[in-house]
Formats: C-alpha cells, sequence, structure tokens
C-alpha cells in the first residue's frame, strides 16, 4: 500500500462503485447510500448505466454532503473497483490522494497500480468462496462484504442495530471484521453521525410523477415502455393498487394500458380525456417524436392530456442511458402547423410529484396537452427532497365542462367560442345530454359552433383564440423561483429542471470568489412576465441547460424577442449530470473574459 | 356541403321508435361525399340500424380516422360526440373513449386505407386488446381523397382507373380480425341494406370487438371493369353464408324456418341472433372454420359475407382490466385522491 498525500475528508466526499451490470449491485450500493443517510448525512446517489440488461458495466456514484448539496459534484474521492473489465479507467479515474478499494483475491502487477491512491484490498472472492457455495450467493453476498468493508474503513463508529443493515447482516460482518483485523480503519474519508437529513424524504423523481398521477386523479394510462420512463408507470400502477382498488369490490378504479407503440398510447390518452377522464401517459424523447401528429390535433382540438417526458439522449439521436434536457423545443413546439404547449419544469422528486398532480388541473383547465419535463437524472436516481404535502381541501379543476343542467336550461354552448375573453372555450363529455351539447371533433378548421369550414375568418378566430388562452397558461404555469446573489449584480442566470442542485451549489462557488450572479429557475412554459423582468434587469444573463443547442435560450429568446448577444450558454451535454464545479468554471471563465472585462471589475 | 343543415320538414307520420325517435333525429349533416357513393349507403344503414334499436343518440361515441370513410361519422347520428381523429389511429382513440366510460356505445369507422394501411398496427391491437366496439371498414380497395391509389385492401391482378395492375397481395381485415381475437366478424356489401343493417345491430348489441368489413365501391375511382370493387363485381361474386336477424329481448319471436335451417345464439346482452343459414355446413362459432372457409373461397374468386364468427360469451376489455363498474370519467375526487393522511404515512416510509 502506498499513497501521497491522502485526502482527509468527514462527511463530504465522492465514492463510486465500478461494477458489472446484473450482478445485484446496485442494491447492496443502495444499503450503502441509505446507511449513510440513516447516519444523518445528506446522500445524492446516481446510478450510470449501460441499455443492457446483463454483463456491461455500470457505476454507481455516491456524494456523501453533510452540507446537503445534491448535485453531482465531479471527481472520485473513492473507488470500489469490481469491475476487471473497465479497471484501467476507474483506477484511473480516483482523484490524487484518493482510495481505490478492489478484490485482492487475485494477485495485481504493481503496474495496475497507482502510487499517488491508497489502495485497500481485501480477498472478497476468497472469503465468498469459502463462506458460500450457491454461486448465486456466492455473487451476492460479495456485494454485501464490501459494503461491510467499506463501513469498516470509512464509519467512525459502526452500529450494527441499524434495521436496513440487518437483512445481510452476515455477510455485512464478514467484510466489516476483515478489515478492521487486517486494515488500518479509518481512512481518511470519514462518515460521521449529523443531524443535517432533517424529516427529508429519499425516492426517484418517477416514483413521484407516478404518485403525483394519483393525487391528481388520472384514470386512464396509456403508455409504451421506453428507459428512462417505464417506471412512472410502474409507480402509477403500484400506488393505484394501494389507493385506488375499491374495497367491496376489490375492482380498480383506473385503468394501465400497455400500448403497441408510442403513437397509440397518446391516442389512448387522448380519447380517454376527449371522453373525460384525467388521462397521461410517460416517454422520453423518442416517444415525444412518434407522438408529434397526435399533439398536434389535442392543441388544435382543444383536447386535455398529460405527458411524462424524461428525457435522455437516444435512441436516434444520442445516449440511450444518460441524462439531457433536450426535449424543450420537441415539446414546446411539437407538431407541424402553428402549435405551442405549456411545459412544467420540475427540479425535484417533490416537484415530480406536486407538479405532476397539478399538470392534471392545468391540461383540464386550459383543455390542451401539458408535458412533464423529467429527465433520467432526476426520474432513476433517488434523491432527498422535501416529504410530499397535500391539502385535503384541494378540489380538482375540471375545467370549463358545460353541464347537463346548463345546456337544458338553454345555454349557448360553442364548443370554440370565447365566451369569457380567456381564450377558453366550454366543452361537454361525450352523453352530457340527450339533444343538446353533442359536437364533432376534428383536426379541420371549423367555426366557433364547431361545424366544419373552409374560411380563413374562421381559422384566424380560432387561432387568435388560442393564441389568447396560450397567454392565459401563462398565468397558471408555476411562477420561477428567484435566489439573490448577497449582493446587488448586473449579472444573472437562468436556469431549469435537475439543473437546480448544481446551480446553487455554483452559485455559492462564485460567492465565495467574490463573483456574484442572481440566479431565476424556470417551472414553466409559456414564460410568465417575471422571467422576462429578470432579464430585462440584468446586464448578461447565462442561461445553464443540458443539452447541445441551448434550448431553453432559444425559447427565451424567440418568445421573450430578446437580444441573442445578451443570453450566454452555459451549456453541458455528455451525459452526465451537470456539476455545480461545471458551472461556476463556466461562469468565472466567461465574465473573465478580456471581451466583458468591464464587466468582471463589477463582478469581482 | 356539410355545414348546411338538414331541412326540419318532415310529414307528421313519419315512423317513430320506442324512444319516440323519428329516423331524421339519428341523421347527420348532408353528406359531400361523390354521389352513389357506397359510404353513404353505410351510414343509411348505421342510421336505420339504430333507430331500430332505439338507441339514444347521446349514448354513442363515433370515432373515426381520417379519408372519405371517416369523414362519414359527421353524416349521421348528428347527436351523438364525434371525433375524426388522425389518420390510421382511431383505434387507439377509440380505445382511450371506452377505457374512460365503459357504459357508452362505441362506434368506429374507418377505410381501407386508414385500416388496412396507416393504420394495420392500431387495427389489429384494438382487435387484440377486446376493446368493446363496433368497428366498420368502408372497403372500397383505394385511395379516394387522394384520387384513386391503390389501398392495402385491392386485389392482387385488380386494375386502378388508370390502368395499373396491382402487383401486391391483399390485406382481409375480416381474416385477419378472426386471427387477432375480433368475437364479432361479418361483411357485407354496401349495396345490400337487408344484410347490412342486421349485422350492424348485431355488431351493437355485441360485447366485445365486433368488425365489419363492408366493401363499399368507389364510384368515382374504383367501379370500371377489371376492378375487384365495382358495384358488378361484387354483385357477382358475393357469396353469403348467412342472413342476420336480430331479435331484441322485447320483441315476440315469430319465425318459421324449416329445422336445422335457423341457428340462435343469445348475446351478452340477452339479444338474439337468428341466422339463417345459406351454406349449410357453415358454423358461425367455429373461428378456426370460419378462417379456412374465407380463404378456401378466397382462392375460388368468392367474396364470402354475412356473419362469419360470434362468440356470444366474450369479455372485454373492461373484464380483462377489472375494472370498476362505474365509469371511470365519473368517479369523484374522493374516490381518487388518497388524501394527506396518506402520503404522511408514504413519507414515513421514504425515510
Amino acid at each position: 500500500m502506498t499513497s501521497a498525500q491522502s485526502i482527509e475528508s468527514s462527511n463530504d466526499f465522492v465514492i463510486k462503485f465500478a461494477n458489472v451490470n446484473g450482478s445485484g449491485s446496485s442494491s447492496a450500493n443502495e444499503l450503502f447510500a441509505r446507511a449513510v443517510m440513516r447516519m444523518g448525512v445528506p446522500v445524492a446517489p446516481r446510478n450510470i448505466f449501460p441499455s443492457n440488461i446483463q454483463g456491461l458495466p455500470t457505476w454507481y456514484e455516491v456524494r456523501v454532503s453533510e452540507a446537503g448539496w445534491l448535485g453531482a459534484r465531479g471527481g472520485c474521492d473513492m473507488m470500489i473497483a469490481m469491475n476487471p473489465q473497465t479497471w484501467d479507467r476507474d483506477v484511473a479515474a480516483v482523484d490524487a490522494g484518493g482510495y481505490l478499494f478492489y478484490d485482492s483475491t487475485k494477485p495485481m502487477p504493481a503496474s495496475k497500480f497507482r502510487d499517488d491512491i491508497t489502495v485497500l484490498g481485501v480477498p472478497l472472492t476468497a472469503m465468498c468462496n469459502r463462506e458460500y457455495t450457491d454461486p448465486r450467493q456466492r455473487q451476492l453476498f460479495k456485494n454485501v462484504m464490501y459494503v461491510g468493508a467499506l463501513i469498516a474503513l470509512i464509519v467512525d463508529r459502526y452500529r450494527g442495530k441499524d434495521p436496513l443493515i440487518q437483512a445481510n447482516v452476515h455477510a455485512l460482518r464478514l467484510g466489516y471484521d476483515y478489515v478492521r483485523a487486517h486494515l488500518p480503519c479509518p481512512i481518511g474519508l470519514t462518515v460521521r453521525r449529523a443531524d443535517a437529513v432533517g424529516d427529508r424524504i429519499f425516492i426517484d423523481g418517477n416514483s413521484a410523477c407516478g404518485l403525483g398521477a394519483v393525487y391528481g386523479g388520472a384514470t386512464v394510462a396509456g403508455w409504451y415502455p421506453i428507459t428512462p420512463s417505464t417506471s412512472v408507470i410502474e409507480s402509477f400502477t403500484s400506488y393505484c393498487r394501494k389507493f385506488r382498488t375499491d374495497p367491496d369490490s376489490g375492482h380498480a378504479r383506473y385503468a394501465a394500458v400497455q400500448a403497441e407503440d408510442e403513437l397509440a398510447s397518446i391516442g389512448m390518452v387522448i380519447g380517454a380525456a376527449w371522453n373525460g377522464a384525467r388521462a397521461f401517459t410517460a416517454t422520453s424523447g423518442p416517444g415525444i417524436s412518434l407522438m408529434q401528429e397526435f399533439f398536434g390535433l389535442a392543441y388544435f382540438a382543444e383536447i386535455p392530456a398529460v405527458i411524462f417526458d424524461v428525457q435522455r439522449g437516444s435512441p436516434s439521436t444520442g445516449m440511450p442511458t444518460k441524462t439531457q434536457q433536450s426535449d424543450l423545443l420537441a415539446c414546446a413546439y411539437a407538431s407541424h402547423g402553428d402549435t405551442r404547449h405549456v411545459l412544467l419544469f420540475p427540479e425535484n422528486p417533490y416537484e415530480c410529484f406536486t407538479f405532476g398532480a397539478l399538470a392534471f388541473d392545468l391540461a383540464d383547465r386550459l383543455q390542451t396537452p401539458v408535458f412533464v419535463l423529467s429527465d433520467l437524472d432526476m426520474g432513476m436516481n433517488e434523491s432527498l427532497c422535501k416529504p410530499f404535502d397535500w391539502d385535503d381541501s384541494r378540489r380538482y379543476d375540471r375545467g370549463k365542462l358545460m353541464t347537463y343542467d346548463e345546456l337544458e336550461a338553454g345555454k349557448d354552448f360553442g364548443r370554440y367560442l370565447d365566451v369569457d375573453g380567456d381564450g377558453i372555450p366550454y366543452r361537454t363529455i361525450p352523453g352530457t345530454h340527450p339533444t343538446k351539447g353533442a359536437y364533432f371533433t376534428r383536426g379541420t378548421t371549423r367555426n366557433a359552433y364547431a361545424k366544419y369550414s373552409e374560411s380563413g375568418a374562421d381559422y384566424v378566430y380560432n387561432m387568435e383564440r388560442l393564441r389568447r388562452k396560450f397567454d392565459t397558461a401563462k398565468k397558471l404555469v408555476p411562477a420561477p423561483v428567484l435566489h439573490a446573489a448577497s449582493q446587488p449584480t448586473r449579472f444573472g442566470a437562468i436556469h431549469f429542471g435537475s439543473t437546480n442542485p448544481a446551480m446553487a451549489e455554483a452559485s455559492a462557488l462564485l460567492e465565495a470568489d467574490g463573483i456574484h450572479v442572481d440566479t431565476l429557475r424556470v417551472c414553466g412554459f409559456p414564460f410568465c412576465d417575471e422571467i422576462m423582468q429578470f432579464i430585462a434587469e440584468h446586464e448578461q444573463v447565462f442561461v445553464v441547460e443540458q443539452n447541445e443547442s441551448g434550448q431553453l435560450r432559444s425559447l427565451l429568446i424567440n418568445e421573450g424577442e430578446i437580444d441573442p448577444k445578451k443570453l450566454v450558454r452555459v451549456l453541458h451535454y455528455d451525459g452526465s449530470p451537470i456539476t455545480a464545479r461545471f458551472i461556476s468554471g463556466r461562469i468565472a471563465d466567461a465574465l473573465s473574459d478580456r471581451k466583458i472585462s468591464p464587466i468582471r471589475k463589477v463582478a469581482s | 356541403m356539410t355545414y348546411l343543415a338538414k331541412p326540419k320538414l318532415l310529414s307528421a307520420d313519419a315512423p317513430k321508435n320506442a324512444l319516440g325517435y323519428t329516423r331524421r333525429d339519428y341523421e347527420g349533416a348532408i353528406s359531400t361525399l361523390c354521389a352513389g357513393c357506397g359510404h353513404d349507403s353505410i351510414s343509411a344503414s348505421i342510421v336505420q340500424a339504430c333507430f331500430d334499436l332505439d338507441i339514444e343518440p347521446h349514448r354513442v361515441a363515433k370515432l373515426s380516422g381520417i379519408g372519405c370513410s371517416s369523414k362519414t361519422p359527421d353524416y349521421f347520428l348528428g347527436n351523438s360526440h364525434g371525433f375524426n381523429s388522425v389518420h390510421g389511429r382511431m383505434p387507439s382513440v377509440l380505445t382511450g373513449a371506452a377505457l374512460a366510460n365503459r357504459n357508452l356505445l362505441y362506434l368506429g369507422v374507418s377505410g381501407d386505407g386508414d385500416s388496412a394501411s396507416i393504420g394495420i398496427g392500431q387495427f389489429a391491437h384494438a382487435m387484440r386488446r377486446g376493446v368493446n366496439m363496433t368497428y366498420i371498414v368502408e372497403n372500397n380497395g383505394v385511395y379516394g381523397l387522394t384520387k384513386g391509389q391503390f389501398s392495402a385492401t385491392a386485389d392482387k391482378g385488380s386494375k386502378s382507373k388508370k390502368g395499373v395492375l396491382n402487383s401486391d397481395s391483399p390485406i382481409d381485415l375480416a381474416a385477419l380480425a378472426l386471427q387477432l381475437g375480433a368475437t364479432y366478424v361479418a361483411r357485407s356489401f354496401s349495396g345490400d341494406k337487408e344484410q347490412l343493417v342486421p349485422l350492424i345491430k348485431g355488431a351493437l348489441r355485441h360485447n366485445g370487438p365486433a368488425l365489419i368489413d363492408v366493401l363499399s365501391p368507389c364510384v368515382t375511382f374504383n367501379n370500371h371493369g377489371g376492378s375487384t370493387r365495382s358495384y358488378d363485381y361484387v354483385r357477382q361474386h358475393n357469396e353469403a353464408v348467412n342472413r342476420v336477424e336480430v331479435i331484441l329481448p322485447r320483441d315476440p319471436i315469430e319465425t318459421s324456418y324449416p329445422p336445422g335451417s335457423l341457428r340462435r345464439i343469445v348475446q351478452h346482452d340477452g339479444s338474439i341472433l337468428h341466422l339463417r343459414k345459406l351454406d349449410v355446413d357453415y358454423d358461425p362459432s367455429d373461428r378456426i372454420g370460419a378462417i379456412n372457409h374465407l380463404q378456401e373461397r378466397q382462392a375460388l374468386g368468392e367474396i364470402v359475407t354475412g356473419l362469419l364468427y360470434v362468440d356470444s360469451s366474450a369479455q372485454d376489455m373492461h373484464s380483462h382490466l377489472n375494472t370498476v363498474e362505474k365509469p371511470l370519467n365519473q368517479l369523484g375526487d374522493a374516490y381518487l385522491c388518497p388524501g394527506s393522511r396518506a402520503l404522511d404515512a408514504l413519507n414515513a416510509l421514504l425515510r
């Protein structure tokens, strides 16, 4: 064992587990993350996985941060190198002074190691083979064993009472005891009990979206399997089984249908919503592409729909198992023709739940598709967030539905008539009244009373009404969240979604360097006036996002008629989650650039 | 033009059904299709069937895709909600609508381009899924709105108006539906309302996916010599296996057929199908036999019509999904939202 200057850090480091997928490692790794969390220390775990079931490399990264930074940090203080396939790159990935933990059963040449890191070997395979005969057990318990070893190495005082750890306690003990007996403990990285988790909950965004759909009153889900969105539906159906099974009959108060493709998924959603049920689908970028025509129809025929889009880069356009925020433009202007859609941008599982539920009210109120744009990082990784809450006095807003009584009383019903000046017409649900209120829904032009028309005036009336409706939506989407810098500044940064934890940490890093930047988190589209005001109030605004083309920036320029020079791109798109180091580095670089040096003077 | 309302003038003695509605109450806007189009006869047959069955128009949802056939729902059942959706995607929209409210009657109207070409995937899966619907394909073998291209049901060797021979094999939607699990499968001809109206009535009273493939000549683009979808050709090659009469539970049964010539099938809702056999060996409860019969006769150049298959004890999508009796679109907040207490308990599990 050799070491340069070893990293010493308590409750603030990044551990990475390099595994083979399908080996059962992820539950063991999660066990570790939960164990740290239960010691009151916030953790931010992330799975980095291949598009494969078994045999390819996979990594699990745990950021331990008592300060509570939940964004990806970058770097690696300790590598648990359990995958021979990726040994070289895993060893290389460790920060200087960091730690390498490995299975020392098989001797390795010195050339395979580095002399500037601490190497910790435990003969895991040999121990497992001694202890277990069943091959699957050998594999699974090896995972638990390295967690035990890790706990011995980094946890100050381990108390084996934690209920979660009990299950595999024997294997855990083997790893733990071996390390206690053979290696110096603790190493420079340590976890000490703290009280920094509070009442926060630990859940992934997709589960929260599914729960949001349950609370939002969704009864119909049409869906097609696609990573990383599939678990939204799994969560919905599992919470429905729990909460929506009729106690007397055992019948389901919901229907989830696996469609033959994404076109059918969205078709079912639109059919169900047209018929008055709250309906949704969950998909990812390729699904959004396939659903385009239906989005246009739903926009034009004014049918509510909720779409959870868990963004990623592929297939067709990138990396299927990596995170991105790259569907903004595809969703905002989905379909041919003149269409614009309402988007919501949750930042974490808490907002996946609240925005998810809200989306159904907005879709009914506005009679239009509403997209909830999550991403792989938020959707598939568990993270700490404030506990879910619900106001029991809240009632679903079903929007402008004309009732039997109103029709019976002779109230004028024009399906596409702007009665209230907000652009939102009244609708009827099929079956409402025997002789009044029926209308023909179509994707072609019709007059305000839903009669077929090829008249330009009718078309223009309708398009102008749709524009008014979109303006109404501005007031209904969640307001942006402002974080003012500690001092007045002429610089701002706009961001959205899962960038938030990294952005918050970046602000702190920049503040520490004397750079002050106000930040504004956009929570919805169409953009409300505060966003444009924020841009107007700052000389230079960084637009921080996780895609290559600056999609939020394009939307801001287009919708707010902003001078493009005013909006500086800060783009992260290598498939890994954006980090605070990246954001603060880019902003600091931009501000120190000679071209805007006068600004830099103001900044520092 | 379709936005013209039909005149309200009606003779005082126009017949009324049990609901007090006349046939006019089941009609829609005036058709904009070509004079003599087979589709208009199908619309008229739908009107007749709904009138005869005393169906409340507002309890029907009519859905279609895109094309000449898909325009027709505007021309019947004006008091029903209609949805002219996306080309080839009506089945999914109908499926969604049926999920939302199991208590309405769902009538899907489509064409051969809409169902067999662009929409064959959705057609297939709606049948598989057991959606409770009446699905009528107005099958003329061509694309009318785009002026006469072959569709996927056009027979190999048939000639287009411009003289081109079709070299691709045809898709038989009735055979496909049989294979995919439709539980009421019929074929008919728009020029034979006596056959068609009872088939539509039987389908509307059927519980489960009911397909009626109606050969419906396109007078403008596919009614010439060399076409296998012209009025003349279909009349000459039509081989009906049976004649159907739909008897509602309220109706007196007055039939006197020679023994063995009549088959009586009681459907899920108590309605009775009387099948007068034209082909004595044909058994409409035998799915495999029906598939074989269709293929054998097709090889001989015959067009087999009639009620090809019916499973009177079929179950539908809602029973597969075990959904509540009450339509999902009518469940109130209290039935849907688990509330804050459940959420608090859930939060506790997530720490």
